[in-house]
């Protein structure tokens, strides 16, 4: 059975996931800044996260963005092979919704149309948007504006098969400390092994939707995720960059088949505000 | 904490150690990626800039729209893409400096010489930063939206101090 769902509905969806997700701290994130602050003794660091917890109160209250740079807007789209989209195309809903969150809520636009001469333009889109269609007539979407002083830090690698061994683990753990105290940590780390290189980045970007878990590892592997995390965290960045242990807050990993010649590995390196939203339409 | 008050007397950079909580007051002006290049451009040619750099503090961040508010999110951005432009505008006169993250060498080494002072913002925290702002107006490039150059006048702004008047840098024990 064919399910009608109307442009509009789609585009006034992703205005009001865009509005929750600048202004919300997720819950996961909140939970583990608390964590943080209840385990910390440096004075300065715990000043710091204390800032950070009165800052998503702030933002809550004020309905300001958590952070000026209200990022790139990435979506995922899970679209059932039964919906059909009236009145328009899924991209330009898509791109409306995003182009009326960022003006309506005051968020900062940040897209420059040419990525060499810098032109800006000030709609925030177009969004990066990935499409996916799955059995049904559900229609989920999900956003996540990302800041780009994580997204800089971000990296992607094509290790060698044969010489696996610890590789993973190092490549995250080198990932994070170039990344040091420049791009706000404590940083989570949505890690992708397996794929394609196109296949592994984007495996690591949605790698950053999952909550946390409790322990800080999560995903398709705990014990290589709890490695990372150990490693990470003895690394002694700190709450930006103070020093101390919580350099992450938590590694998700996502793994895929890949090719009997190749292991590719990304991390998607995400700030403490790690912002993303998700409903259904 | 140590209250301090921009534009910065040289006794007052003088007294900060890198490390250090202070609360700042005063006027400061923001300018980013685009900026730089804008005024580091004009200071090589000679000419002169939209702005008196002279003894100001300067600010790396790029707000969002200021709705019914002085301003909105207002945090730092990563202060090493100004690595490159910052040792010409210390040379111009600026002597404060407000980002997040590391600084290169030639900065350190430049921050020295001048006597100057870098500190950082807490990151990630627009909306707290956003509250320690009474008003603000952009004065120059206004055509780049967020990477205009805007002057902001801060009330009790919590910074840490970078890299001090000496070249003492936080970050050179902590990573
Ligand atoms: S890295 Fe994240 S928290 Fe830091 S300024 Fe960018 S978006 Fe904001």
């Amino acid at each position: 059975m064919t399910r009608k769902v109307p442009a509009r509905e789609i585009q006034n969806k992703v205005k009001k996931l865009f509005f929750k997700a600048n202004i919300m701290m997720r819950p996961d994130i909140k939970k583990a800044l608390e964590k943080a602050y209840a385990k910390e003794r440096s004075v300065r660091s715990r000043y710091m996260l204390k800032i950070l917890l009165d800052n998503a109160e702030i933002a809550k209250k004020e309905k300001l963005p958590l952070c000026q740079d209200t990022g790139l807007a990435v979506i995922f789209v899970e679209m059932g092979c039964d919906v059909r989209v009236t009145g328009g195309g899924i991209m330009e809903a898509l791109n409306r919704g995003v182009e009326e969150a960022y003006t309506e809520y005051n968020f900062r636009k940040s897209v420059v149309m040419d990525p060499v001469s810098r032109e800006y333009r000030n709609t925030n889109t177009p969004a990066v948007a990935h499409l996916n269609i799955v059995k049904g007539s559900g229609l989920r979407i999900t956003v996540m504006p990302k800041g780009f002083g994580s997204e800089n830090k971000s990296r992607i690698m094509m290790l060698d098969p044969v010489q696996i061994g610890d590789a993973v683990t190092d490549f995250c753990v080198e990932t994070v400390k170039l990344a040091g105290a420049d791009a706000c940590p404590p940083y989570v780390l949505g890690v992708g092994v397996g794929g394609t290189m196109d296949l592994c980045a984007l495996l690591a970007k949605k790698a950053l939707l999952k909550p946390l878990a409790k322990s800080g590892a999560g995903g398709n592997s705990l014990k290589l995720g709890k490695r990372i995390l150990k490693q990470v965290n003895s690394l002694g960045i700190g709450v930006m960059g103070l020093g101390g242990e919580c350099t992450a807050l938590g590694v998700n990993i996502e793994m895929a088949p890949t090719h009997i010649a190749g292991c590719p590995v990304a991390v998607a390196l995400s700030c403490h505000s790690l912002r993303s939203a998700s409903g259904m339409v | 904490m140590k209250k301090i008050t921009a534009p910065l007397t040289g006794k007052q950079i003088r007294s900060l150690k890198a490390g250090e909580l202070v609360f700042l007051s005063g006027i400061i002006y923001t300018a980013r990626d685009q900026a730089h290049l804008r005024l580091k451009r004009d200071i090589g040619k000679n000419r002169k800039t939209p702005l008196d750099l002279k003894g100001q503090v300067i600010y790396y961040c790029g707000p969002t729209p200021s709705g019914k508010r002085a301003i909105g999110s207002c945090g730092p951005t990563t202060s090493g893409r100004m690595d490159g432009s910052t040792p010409q505008m210390l040379e111009a006169g600026v002597r404060g400096l407000i980002g997040k993250g590391r600084r290169s060498e030639p900065v350190r080494k430049a921050i020295k010489k001048h006597g100057a002072v870098y500190f950082l913002a807490p990151a990630g925290a627009g909306a707290y930063i956003s509250g320690c702002v009474i008003d603000s107006r952009a004065v120059a490039y206004e055509e780049l939206g967020p990477e205009a150059v805007y002057r902001l006048e801060v009330r009790d702004l919590p910074l840490i101090v970078g890299i001090d008047y000496g070249g003492k840098d936080l970050y050179s024990r902590s990573i």
